[in-house]
């Protein structure tokens, strides 16, 4: 095989190097958003990408940062193709940076093909909708806000909550029914803390994860462009094991937000018009295009199911961040800092949470039978106590009627019973749910309208003998 | 033939492209990805690419087609899907398989499938456009009437029967001695609007099935909606309830830049629910078109006028249609992010200051029409649009520009759904201005309609008022009047307009159901409040039976019900007047 032909075309005049774009005059042959190197006049070579070209001009953007280019003796080299992702088997248990390179001190991967990063979409005629349980053992999920494979369940969180730990508990834990598959989990840390990427992998070690896991880690020190590439290969090489390997996949993509940050420094580096709080207005395509690829296919055994994590700045559920995520996935967890404060773990708001792919999991033979009646029921009377918690912060508990009382404690019943449970303790779908028959003992009867009144005789435990 | 000049994410600009118009269909490279000329400068044609632009290199190809974008019209609509630049999405799967990749060609209609087609004119007949000349049986449902195309007249000089593909003539019209050869299809350029004899106000119910937009909120045949709501209000859930149960001839949902779980949800839905009137499978009165949000930016506004302009041409039929659009912000978006891409000066947002005139141009087709040709016939086109306003802050430019188009609106409320409450459709928001135009057709269906709707609205605007009460001195320090006035509205709230769109038989409930449901209710309050009148307490009342008999009114199959609420009204008779009589 001839390398050099690898390097077929070549520019120099570089007229402008600022932020992380290079202005250079026009290559004839180069591909839009075809991957460059820049050799600098020192011999280094960095890699970029063509995001604009035209007959007069090619614009580069250059990952790692423009430092140390020097406009009269880089060259610019254009590879031929688009960013693309070596991938076969052996990827599994491998640990790979933002640029898909390994570092955990391995060799390359000898790949069986190579994939773009950007992936193709789905025909959505050939989606087969998400309908398998995952049984994360943690209530709050599992009663409320079922989670299917094939679904895109984000987690929104604030900064210093215990998003990690729960998504450390739902690793451990998640299994489907009564099935013994192929399982994957595909990592990416995008941006965060040395200490947040180490605890993820440590966790995955003790468990014994690690060696069908397939990480990709741009920790925040490492360049902040390449927290664009990260979760788009971490999504290529989950794609990969899910169609071609036949494997039912996760994929933890934490933290999105500092993927949305450097989208946004790119996009003003472009000079683009920003749209709100100075993200760029095709931010929602951007990570659509990315939340997309999870899914289903007919005719396919595998899956993947995607769980991006999030900080909201400062707790805003109405910032463009959460909000455009929102819009796209599938539903979301949020973690609550009052249920925090109040000790309790984890800490999921159950009205903000909500899960769109939930009816498909759910019910006989699924779960069980009760399932969609017991959330609906559990959900009205723990709203009813929180209206009445928010009145009685004003007229006192005592002011109001004996009815009312008896929601109030179920309330506060519900979180110190239902919510809350131990960082290692897995319960059941069947002992989640029996949790809530249990709080709805002590509820009125005739007021469990939601349910229907066969489920009431069978699992109300003064009928259960 | 030009050459590709410049390439910038969706937009390229080709040179050498004299003699081009603005709105041509073009294709780019090697491949030819379909592209759509927006400018022209000069020698030069600023395009924007319908498909993925990967790897495009200066100095590529560019092809014009000499035609404007334009959807196929003919039998093998029905049923299928589409993406936003109408390629059947099952004859991509069946050719590339299950990934989408571009410069992949599909058409619309099947060309093998032969149609049985039976004329109904004959030799001889002098025949103008819209003139229907022959029928088509497309499904269980829709009996598919082939037109004579626009600017076409004259007399039949042969017209055959049989089964024929959308390809081969089936009639020659003569008209001097110039012959025209006519086929099962025909196609129309989707920003133009098809057109008409002439035009009618809305009028009519579009019964859905909903009590809530039924009932308190009638949208009208012909008229226009929008339903916003932030993330998670149930605003997919809503308009699939409408596009599966609205009963009008045919309805087209598009959905725009969304979901591609949620799309394969309702696709598969469809294939499986039947229609509550006609006991036929929905596919057979439907069209999809799916354009979810990883396929291209460019091709959500082309799905929005593809799918407009099937309306039409069913409308033009003689049937009422009904489009569903889910979401037009994220056609607004994509026109903004083209907009930055061509240097256009932003209006509000960023996004371009025609966003406004360019939403009307879409729901300015809706109405209800009198069709061009003979037979005489009416038909209309109702449009339905989603808007997901950025933090649900409905002050933003794309709702407020749709809010200066509709004549409905369903405003969807974060609070609500958080409650979930669904439909989270906000009563006291939300509003039809087509009112007037349904009375009649209300009138003869449930006399009265219009005081028990307005008494009804009037005990929830109450509520809202006595809410703020309640927060300063809770529940219980309020007179027995008003407790009772909260209990009902408490009672409209969750036994009348909540509505489970999962529950097999509250997921469609017929309008004289739902007329009945509410009477039921407010006759409960007027027999309640003689009771307070004449002693008994509030606590009687609450602890009633028929308060839980009427929370499971729901469950009542819609056949059934007239039957079992006359036995529920002289029981309520009997109770809540023995009541009153011991306090």
């Amino acid at each position: 095989m001839d390398f050099s032909s690898l390097y077929v075309k070549e520019g120099r005049a570089i007229s402008k190097a600022k932020g992380s774009l290079l202005i250079a005059e026009s290559i004839p042959g180069i591909k839009f958003n075809e991957m460059v190197d820049i050799q600098l006049g020192n011999g280094e070579v960095k890699s970029g990408q063509a995001i604009d070209i035209s007959e007069e001009a090619a614009i580069i953007e250059v990952f790692g940062g423009v430092s140390e280019v020097d406009l009269i003796g880089s060259k610019i080299r254009c590879k031929g193709e688009t960013l693309k992702l070596p991938v076969s088997i052996d990827i599994s248990g491998r640990i790979f940076n933002g640029m898909g390179e390994p570092i955990d001190g391995g060799s390359r991967v000898i790949p069986e093909d190579y994939l773009d990063i950007n992936g193709e979409p789905i025909n959505p005629a050939l989606r087969q909708p998400p309908a398998e349980f995952i049984e994360t053992g943690i209530s709050a999920i599992d009663g409320l806000n079922a989670l299917v494979r094939g679904q895109k369940l984000p987690i929104f969180s604030g900064s210093g909550l215990p998003h990690n730990r729960i998504v450390a508990q739902i690793i451990r834990q998640a299994t489907v029914k009564g099935k013994e598959e192929r399982f994957a989990l595909v990592f990416a840390a995008i941006g965060i803390s040395y200490d947040d990427a180490s605890f993820f992998m440590r966790n995955l070690e003790r468990t014994g994860a690690l060696e069908r896991t397939v990480a990709f880690i741009n920790t925040a020190s490492d360049p902040v462009i390449e927290r664009i590439s990260t979760p788009k290969l971490a999504l290529t090489a989950a794609e990969y094991l899910a169609w071609k390997q036949n494997m039912h996949v996760l994929v933890i993509l934490t933290d999105m937000t500092n993927y949305c940050e450097a989208l946004r420094e790119l996009s003003s580096m472009r000079e683009e018009i920003p749209s709100r709080r100075g993200y760029p207005g095709y931010m929602y395509t951007d990570l659509a295009t990315m939340y997309e690829r999870a899914g289903r296919i007919l005719g396919k055994e595998g899956s993947v199911t995607i769980m991006p994590i999030l900080t909201m700045p400062d707790d805003d559920i109405t910032h463009p961040i959460p909000d455009l995520t929102g819009y796209i996935t599938e539903g979301q967890i949020v973690l609550s800092r009052n249920l925090e404060r109040k000790g309790v773990y984890p800490p999921i708001d159950v009205f903000l949470s909500l899960s769109r792919m939930m009816k498909e999991g759910i019910g006989p033979s699924k779960t069980r039978e009760d399932h969609n009646n017991v959330f609906m029921q559990s959900y009205a009377a723990y709203a009813e106590g929180c209206y009445l918690r928010e009145i009685s912060t004003i007229i006192g508990a005592e002011a109001l009627g004996e009815r009312d009382k008896i929601y109030l404690t179920n309330a506060d019943e519900f979180e110190r019973k239902f919510i809350s449970q131990g960082e290692w303790e897995k319960r059941t779908v069947e002992d989640t749910l029996d949790i809530a028959w249990e709080l709805f003992s002590t509820l009125p009867e005739e007021d469990l309208k939601l349910i229907k009144e066969e489920f009431i005789k069978k699992y109300l435990p003064k009928y259960r003998k | 033939m030009g050459k590709i000049w410049r390439v910038s994410g969706p937009l390229v600009i080709a040179d050498d492209m004299k003699g081009s118009q603005v709105y041509e269909v073009v294709e780019i490279g090697e491949e030819g990805l379909v592209g759509e000329i927006v400018g022209l400068e000069g020698n030069k044609a600023i395009i924007q690419a319908h498909e993925d632009t990967l790897g495009l290199k200066v100095g590529e190809v560019v092809r014009g087609t000499g035609r404007i974008l334009s959807a196929e019209l003919g039998p093998g609509l029905v049923g299928s899907i589409y993406d936003g630049l109408q390629k059947s999405l099952l004859t991509l799967g069946e050719n590339i398989g299950p990934f989408i990749k571009r410069g992949a060609k599909a058409s619309a209609l099947p060309r093998d499938k032969k149609w049985q087609f039976t004329p109904k004119v004959k030799v001889g007949d002098a025949v103008s456009q819209g003139d229907i000349i022959g029928v088509v049986p497309e499904t269980n449902l829709i009996e598919h009437r082939i037109m004579v195309p626009l600017g076409i007249k004259g007399t039949i000089k042969e017209i055959r029967q049989g089964d024929y593909t959308v390809e081969e003539p089936v009639t020659w019209i003569e008209n001097g001695n110039e012959v025209k050869e006519l086929t099962l299809m025909q196609e129309w350029p989707v920003r133009k609007p098809r057109p008409y004899k002439q035009r009618f106000d809305p009028s009519g119910l579009l019964t859905t099935g909903m009590r809530i937009l039924d009932y308190m909120f009638p949208l009208a045949l012909g008229g226009k909606a929008s339903i916003p709501g932030g993330f998670g209000t149930g605003k997919t859930v809503a308009l699939q309830q409408l596009a599966r149960w609205a009963q009008t001839h045919l309805n087209i949902y598009v959905g725009c830049g969304e979901r591609g779980n949620e799309m394969s949800d309702v696709l598969t839905s469809f294939r499986e629910l039947k229609d509550p009137n006609t006991g036929i499978l929905l596919q057979e009165k439907e069209i999809f078109i799916a354009n979810t949000s990883n396929m291209p930016v460019v091709a959500r506004e082309a799905s929005i006028f593809v799918g407009i302009t099937m309306a039409e041409y069913f409308r033009d039929m003689g049937y009422d249609i009904l489009v569903v659009a889910d979401s037009t912000s994220r056609w607004a978006e994509a026109m903004r992010e083209m907009s930055g891409r061509l240097e256009e000066m932003p209006g509000e947002e960023g996004f371009p200051s025609y966003m406004g005139s360019r939403l009307s141009s879409f729901y300015e087709r809706a109405g209800m029409v009198e069709c061009l040709g003979n037979p005489e016939r009416k038909g209309s086109v109702t449009v339905a649009g989603a808007v997901s306003p950025p933090g649900a802050d409905f002050s933003e430019p794309v709702t407020q520009n749709t809010l200066r188009i509709i004549d409905a609106l369903y405003a969807l409320d974060v609070s609500l759904a958080n409650k979930r409450h669904f439909p989270s459709i906000n009563w006291l928001t939300s509003y039809s201005l087509y009112v007037d135009a349904v009375k009649d057709w209300w009138n003869e269906y449930d006399p009265g309609w219009e005081d028990t709707r307005a008494s009804a609205l009037r005990v929830l605007q109450q509520e809202a008022e006595l809410e703020e009460i309640v927060r300063l001195v809770g529940p219980e320090a309020l007179p027995e009047g008003d407790k009772l006035l909260l209990l009902t509205a408490r009672m409209i709230r969750e036994d009348f307009l909540q509505q489970s769109a999962y529950h097999e038989v509250d997921t469609y409930c017929m309008p004289a159901k739902a007329g009945l449901m509410l009477k039921t209710i407010m006759k409960f309050y007027e027999l309640a409040q003689e009771m307070l009148n004449s002693g008994a307490g509030i606590e009687s009342i609450r602890s009633s039976p028929m308060v839980y008999r009427i929370s499971r009114m729901k469950d009542i199959p819609n056949e059934a019900f007239e039957q079992r609420v006359k036995e529920l009204w002289s029981e309520m008779d009997q109770s809540l007047v023995t009541g009153k009589r011991v306090p």
